[in-house]
């Protein structure tokens, strides 16, 4: 696997780093969709983030990455097999797990195991992307043009965090609780409301249209390319920055606080905007308190509220498939009217 | 004279580029070919692969390659016979470190050009399919030959955008390659080169101003083009890219993308031409925790900068395609129209249906045998089978004997798998099977019950052919109106997943203001950019309808003509006004409309609808529907009636 490049080098796109930033802190918010043009440096990001990522603590053997204290019946299941009943654990880094386009169902939900059933006649079971990327993130680049029975699946996934496996003879369920990050160009192809539900956060990138910031974004590819392990390390201590600040916002997260007027705040702005059932307010809620946890602040403000509204909003408000660029602007007017900006 | 001069300077960039690629060719991705099969094509792939190195992959990808072949997955002969899964490797793997040429790649399914967009970004192959997964290297070029003819026939958006190079060979008679005076050996040393190639900044920025100015949005092209003017410069045998590499890429790489000419008079600064309006994220936002270091070291004098940049986008400009040039000229939007041909993709969904899943049953008539799943299904049942097997035929000599205590009955049966019960005794037997007579029949046992077949999912997709009259007569009455019933339509389309077009028409002429799209947004901007006034010219926006709707059958997808007018025809076919050839035309027009069967749904747009509509839409044998008493449901509902007869029909 080649090096990636950098998070932090990254020019421009604060929206979306924003995003997964905020993914990385508070998996619960439900996936990060990346909306763009090509070559908007979608998928650089989400590899440079995994990269960036402190590795966390899983128990040896477990092909689902468990948590020590999160002993989930599958896990325990298949290390009673491995016959080690003490739990060790040990440092992984966290799994960023690609859905590449082609893939067959059962690759992804995992399956029989078809070398052990063929050469030894026993029913093992295989796990599949779903489990790799437990606890970690899913990637499916170019999500809209991913085969409509995989995107079903995914949807039931990701809303239960919980893989049931019912085939061949298998009767299997294990935990698959990850953060999705999709990306896709809207103009290859829509995406199916259920599955833009799913997402907690909704971005748009665009190519950046700024001379300089062209011009800069061409030279780091340069630098990089010539010299990938030099580039890196040049950016080392910003990338360096930017995981104490996750894993600082990691520990602060459950401290910070929701004042009441907050979360009326963001109700009032749900309603103004009529989003479908309460998962809008909650992303917004969540997404807030990542933030100000983010930022180092200990109580949620208003000012949290209106930077993370268009990604936890645009995405929800009852489409209207005919208004093309409509929906941010739609949120920011709601915001400017709510907050009187 | 002219063309002359032209076509020889297409066939001296075609050699260029042939070079340029040929000395890195992973680093420009690859080349589109727009021509048809022919001498010129040949001559080109010959020369490329002359200079490439001889040891490297050169594979051609059909057109309706499987995925399994692509990207690799079970190879299930191997698999069959050793009676272990053993992996195969797909064409893209196969082809690392060489060049991929894709074979009439206008036509290559939106699925397959997203996958090999992957591997082409990645340079390796990301797998999960079939029991088979990882990560193998493929570090490919493509030559993407793009036989379209018609302009709306191209490649893919996300394939083109990758590849550095688009050639355009048609209509030339041969290259003349000797004339650069390159071969084999000087690309092989330009390849050797490459690695020392320093790139200046200045050329960076001039490249980036000059895509700027050409409406250039991708930042891949301006990457491809930095990678052209090394190579270039590595073949010129320098170690430095100075302004001739640049003008040489420009030329190649930014020209041919230009989506506008450039503004006559010089912008007053580089930094100062913002292409579009939009909210361009803050330059160096990302560097205010850290500054990077080369943002500020690089400050030489601009008037050095600005000269190459002139140089430069002179180059380009004057590169541009005639073809494009001309649209260009006109304001057209370059690039958006080849943009939409994929009707490859559209044809293999409609007709045959993509794989979603398998189920259980046998493969007959034409239906594909899920053979994964059929292993699957198979394998847990293997050792009770080879049990049963060996029970029955490889009972030593004394068949003979037994036979007939066999057909005795129970015990007899009894007596032949004597000393235990049939499910114990299969494992001692299987595994002395296993080491007798390793190569007695087949490893894996399949029986009836264990076939899958492949379900596709063959959903025919509509599409929706919006007629709109925007006539004077028309625009008095409710143009306005009947743009709201569309886009009512439309939303009422976006939720079945419909494909629309829209066709317009006033004045003498009927046009094509959108083909066929499944972006609504799309649809309701060249509804609302419709101008209105002018005649009603309805026969010939009927013959427009009806060859769009008979195009759109000939693809295996199911066209539902909705015609919005007044139903007053004042312009006959040939342009000229006169209500009474206009009628009768309109008439012809309708009964061609009837017998070429398409569903039609005729919404009269007159404030007071007149009798002579509801005749005309009973003479095309459609469904008529007055507006003033047509509400979102009813025309909703009648549209989906028209796709449904439509279906039928069809």
């Amino acid at each position: 696997m080649p090096l990636p490049f950098p998070f932090s080098a990254i020019v421009g796109q604060e929206e979306m780093k924003l995003a997964l930033l905020i993914a990385a802190v508070e998996p619960a918010i439900g996936g990060v969709m990346v909306f763009g043009d090509r070559g908007t440096g979608k998928s650089t990001a989400v590899r440079a983030l995994a990269a960036l990522l402190p590795p966390m603590e899983a128990v040896i053997g477990c092909p689902y990455n468990c948590a020590p204290d999160d002993g989930s019946d599958a896990c325990q299941a298949s290390l009673a097999k491995l016959g080690d009943a003490k739990k060790k654990t040990h440092k992984v880094p966290v799994p960023v797990v690609d859905l590449p386009l082609g893939a067959t169902e059962d690759r992804v939900v995992g399956a029989l195991d078809l070398e052990k059933a063929l050469a030894q006649g026993t029913k093992a079971f295989e796990p599949g992307l779903l489990a790799r990327a437990n606890r970690g993130f899913l990637y499916v680049d170019e999500v809209n043009l991913l085969e409509d029975h995989l995107v079903d699946l995914l949807i039931d996934v990701a809303a239960s965090g919980e893989n049931v496996v019912e085939r061949e003879g298998l009767s299997i369920r294990h935990p698959a609780r990850f953060v999705l990050v999709g990306s896709g160009n809207p103009e290859e192809g829509e995406l199916r409301p259920q599955l833009l539900d799913r997402f907690g956060l909704s971005v748009e990138v665009s190519t950046p249209t700024d001379l300089q910031a062209r011009i800069a974004v061409v030279r780091r590819r340069d630098a990089f390319e010539r010299d990938r392990a030099a580039f890196i390390d040049d950016w080392k201590p910003a990338d360096d920055k930017v995981r104490r600040r996750i894993v600082a916002a990691r520990k602060r997260l459950p401290e910070v606080q929701v004042p009441d007027s907050v979360l009326e705040r963001a109700a009032e702005l749900c309603l103004s905007l009529g989003t479908d059932g309460l998962r809008g307010e909650l992303t917004l809620m969540r997404a807030a308190r990542a933030l100000a946890a983010l930022d180092g602040d200990a109580v949620v403000g208003d000012t949290h509220l209106k930077r993370i509204a268009s990604p936890s909003l645009r995405h929800r408000l009852r489409r209207n498939p005919l208004d093309d660029a409509g929906s941010t602007t739609r949120v920011e007017r709601a915001v400017s009217q709510l907050f009187g900006a | 004279m002219r063309v002359d001069e032209e076509d020889q300077a297409r066939a001296r960039d075609a050699v260029s580029a042939a070079a340029l690629f040929a000395v890195d060719p992973q680093a420009l991705v690859g080349v589109a070919i727009r021509a048809l099969a022919g001498p010129v094509r040949d001559q080109w792939l010959a020369l490329v692969r002359g200079w490439l190195p001889p040891d490297r992959p050169w594979r051609r990808v059909p057109l309706n390659i499987a995925d399994g072949r692509l990207l690799g997955g079970l190879d299930l002969s191997a698999t069959l016979s050793a009676g272990r899964p053993i992996a195969e490797r797909g064409l893209l793997a196969e082809s690392d470190g060489g060049v991929v040429l894709l074979a009439m790649a206008e036509r290559l399914s939106a699925g397959t050009v997203a996958r090999i967009a992957a591997v082409l970004d990645d340079g390796e192959l990301r797998l999960a399919r079939d029991g088979v997964a990882g990560t193998v290297p493929a570090r490919l070029a493509v030559i993407a030959l793009d036989e379209g003819i018609e302009p709306d026939e191209g490649l893919a958006a996300p394939l083109l955008d990758r590849l550095a190079f688009r050639l355009d060979l048609d209509g030339l008679r041969r290259l003349d390659p000797e004339a650069s005076g390159l071969d084999a050996a000087s690309i092989a040393a330009a390849r050797e080169r490459l690695v020392k190639v320093e790139l200046p900044e200045a050329v960076i920025t001039a490249l980036t101003a000059t895509a700027d100015l050409l409406g250039i949005a991708s930042l891949r092209a301006i990457w491809l083009a930095t990678r052209a003017a090394r190579a270039a410069a590595a073949l010129d045998g320098r170690e430095v890219v100075t302004e001739v590499d640049g003008t040489i890429a420009a030329r190649l790489v930014l020209a041919p993308r230009a989506t506008r000419l450039p503004t006559a008079e010089p912008p007053p600064e580089a930094g100062e031409s913002p292409p579009e309006p939009e909210n361009a994220p803050p330059p160096d936002a990302s560097s205010q925790d850290t500054p990077p270091p080369e943002d500020n070291a690089e400050q030489p004098p601009i008037d050095l900068d600005q000269m190459m940049q002139d140089v430069l986008l002179a180059a380009a400009t004057a590169a541009i395609p005639p073809g494009l040039l001309a649209q260009l000229k006109a304001g057209a939007q370059a690039g958006k129209a080849r943009a939409s041909g994929k009707s490859g993709a559209v044809q293999k969904a409609a007709t045959r249906g993509r794989p979603s899943g398998s189920r259980r049953g046998e493969p007959r008539a034409g239906q594909r045998l899920a053979l994964i799943d059929t292993l699957r299904a198979a394998a847990p049942w293997q050792r009770l089978r080879r049990a049963e097997r060996d029970a029955c035929t490889s009972v030593p000599s004394p068949v003979e004997r037994i036979r007939p205590t066999l057909s005795r009955g129970e015990r007899g049966d009894q007596r032949l798998q004597n000393p235990s019960p049939p499910g114990r005794g299969a494992g001692v037997r299987d595994s002395a099977q296993r080491t007798d007579a390793p190569d007695q029949g087949p490893r894996v046992l399949v029986r009836r019950e264990d076939f899958h077949i492949t379900r596709l999912e063959q959903r025919r997709e509509t599409t929706t052919i919006f007629v709109v009259d925007a006539s004077g007569s028309s625009a008095l009455n409710r143009l306005a109106e009947a743009k709201g019933a569309v886009e009512l339509l439309l939303a009422d389309c976006y939720v079945r997943r419909d494909r629309v077009a829209v066709i317009g028409f006033r004045g003498a002429a009927a046009e094509l203001l959108l083909p066929p799209t499944r972006s609504l947004v799309r649809a309701k901007r060249s509804l609302a950019g419709l101008p209105g006034g002018g005649g009603t010219p309805l026969a010939t926006a009927l013959d427009a309808a009806i060859e769009l709707a008979d195009a759109i059958r000939r693809r295996g997808e199911t066209p539902g003509i909705v015609l919005m007018t007044d139903g007053r025809a004042n312009i006959a076919r040939d342009g000229k006004p006169g209500r009474v050839q206009a009628e009768s035309d309109a008439l012809a027009a309708a009964k061609r409309l009837a017998a070429s069967g398409h569903a039609t749904l005729f919404v009269d747009t007159s404030p007071r609808p007149q009798p002579s509509a509801a005749k005309l839409a009973g003479d095309m044998r459609a469904i008529y529907l007055p507006l003033p008493f047509a509400d979102a449901r009813a025309l909703s509902a009648a549209v989906k009636t028209v796709n449904a007869s439509g279906k039928a029909r069809g």
